[in-house]
């Protein structure tokens, strides 16, 4: 039984992870002194900062809420495609956290999450650490870029976009638009499901049309879609491609994107080279990074699996997900989690006043896209628990629209202030 | 024998507030999710009617109008459709009771 030199240092190394974690929230220092009871909420989006919210409302602000958040503002990525199309700028769909703040008492740290001590119940950032007595995780996605060849992070941030989170990204793929030249193509790329907003990715292929029809008439759309069919609203989103833009938007379904080829624009599927002047991969996702820390995702290294009565997770007590990380059968959008943060909050508060969380949850979704500069189509289900399956079932009733309408293409608009309001004042 | 039958009523009392406490939280959770299109508690901002302060009888009987398609809609009738006449009474009593902004 010899022991080997790198025995020793796996050992070691062991060793020094596990003496220096519990260490490093002692040795760093606690950012906001724990004094009552406590939710951290890390991640201001859809998700968490309505979680961040509705807790403090529910509770009549007897729980303190701190939420992490690494951006200064928050962005809107529900209606994002409109500053592709031209209807919109990204800073229409850009509002800060201050109310959140000044409103409702929620104290806002703006930082990165480094690390989860489950055990400890500790969060850390580089600036120190902070501990709760619950923690609602709601990290969004991120991206699995080492799923196409080629592509990676950088790419993504100067030349090959995904923009599937709005901001700098969709403000470059808007400039790389307008400054095709007209007779050019511009190349959409969409993952297998799950992925964020199942119709988003046709709804862009629209908002492109859209722009081209009004600028570039010459132009071509073509839809690169890993998927064997259209995922959502197919038949509103086959009708307003043939009917708005003819000839300009070709489909192509089982076009998985394997690999990219930056400097000439060149995306791979198994059966062919496609050449674009602008190229928009969309990278299958996963559970943002957050979820890693504390080995939330346990479905399929991807998703985190919840109990659907109080969105705890079913890795760790007292740590809740919430949103497009979670894995259930619900659309990842940004209605569904704000639904989801509610169920959560109103359950956080229950456990923590040692109450039973409400045993029948029932939430709702609604989703606008929009297909040319003034109408939209939706899609809108119900869903409730299920105790057999601990699931949540679509209910009666779901649908999408008759037909694309002016009047749909309104209230997206007032959807979108009406969610905003309701997550952010 | 007096006392424990007083004790009794009190008891009584206290459970029908909590269950009371436990309907009133389910019909506000089962609103909640109607705020992204209405508005926190039913006060839209504009575009989709303001729910907040609704008389009861109007609201439970346009969610059945949308549910039996006897009122046309862009999307209630789906909505309608997933919710019990139980749960359109809950809601009902919920925005009913809301300010009005």
């Amino acid at each position: 039984m010899s022991f080997s030199r790198r025995d020793f240092l796996k050992a070691s190394a062991a060793g020094i992870a596990i003496g220096a974690f519990p260490g490093l929230a002692f040795a760093s220092s606690e950012l906001i002194k724990k004094k009552g009871q406590r939710v951290v909420v890390v991640g201001g989006g859809f998700g968490g900062a309505t979680a961040a919210k509705y807790i403090r409302k529910w509770s009549n602000n007897k729980i303190e809420v701190v939420l992490i958040e690494r951006n200064p503002m928050f962005i809107s990525c529900p209606m994002s495609n409109t500053v592709l199309g031209g209807g919109r700028t990204i800073d229409d769909l850009t509002m800060s956290y201050d109310e959140l703040k000044k409103k409702y008492g929620i104290k806002l740290i703006k930082g990165e999450v480094t690390a989860i001590d489950p055990e400890k119940q500790t969060v850390m950032l580089a600036s120190g650490h902070l501990k709760y007595d619950r923690l609602i995780v709601s990290p969004g996605v991120d991206f699995m870029y080492d799923k196409v060849e080629g592509l990676n992070e950088s790419v993504a941030n100067i030349s090959i976009t995904h923009a599937w989170k709005a901001g700098a990204q969709t403000v470059l793929l808007r400039k790389q638009l307008e400054s095709m030249p007209d007779g050019g193509v511009f190349a959409i790329s969409i993952p297998k499901g799950p992925y964020r907003c199942p119709p988003g990715p046709y709804e862009r292929a629209c908002q492109v049309a859209h722009y081209f029809k009004e600028n570039k008439p010459k132009s071509k759309v073509l839809v690169l879609d890993a998927n064997p069919d259209i995922v959502s609203k197919k038949g509103l989103f086959m009708a307003a491609w043939k009917e708005l833009y003819p000839d300009m938007v070709e489909y192509r379904p089982n076009a998985l994107v394997t690999k990219v080829d930056v400097a000439s624009k060149i995306a791979k599927t198994e059966f062919d080279d496609v050449k674009a002047d602008v190229l928009n991969v969309i990278p299958p996702m996963k559970a943002g990074a957050v979820a890693d820390m504390a080995g939330l995702a346990n479905v399929d290294g991807r998703w985190c699996g919840v109990d659907f009565l109080t969105y705890e997770s079913k890795v760790h007590k007292g740590i809740h997900v919430i949103g497009d990380a979670v894995s259930a059968a619900l659309p990842k959008s940004g209605h569904m989690a704000t639904s989801q943060a509610k169920v959560c909050a109103a359950a956080v508060i229950e456990l923590m006043q040692g109450k039973q969380p409400d045993q029948n949850p029932t939430i709702a979704n609604t989703c606008y896209s929009m297909v040319s500069g003034n109408e939209a189509v939706h899609v809108a289900n119900v869903y409730r628990f299920n105790a057999e399956k601990q699931a949540m079932i679509s209910a009666e009733g779901g649908g999408v629209s008759a037909k694309r309408s002016e009047l749909e293409g309104a209230f997206a608009g007032y959807w979108l202030k009406n969610i905003l309001n309701d997550v952010l004042l | 024998m007096i006392m424990s039958r007083t004790l009794l009523v009190v008891f009584g009392m206290l459970f029908c507030a909590a269950a009371q406490a436990d309907v009133d939280k389910h019909a506000r959770n089962l609103a909640a999710s109607c705020s992204a299109c209405h508005g926190t508690g039913g006060n839209s901002e504009g575009g989709m009617p303001v729910l907040a302060g609704l008389d009861k009888v109007l609201f439970v009987n346009q969610m059945k109008d949308f549910k039996s398609g006897a009122r046309p809609a862009t999307v209630m009738h789906q909505h309608a459709k997933g919710y019990t006449d139980e749960e359109f009474e809950l809601l009902a009593d919920f925005f009913s009771a809301q300010k009005r902004h």
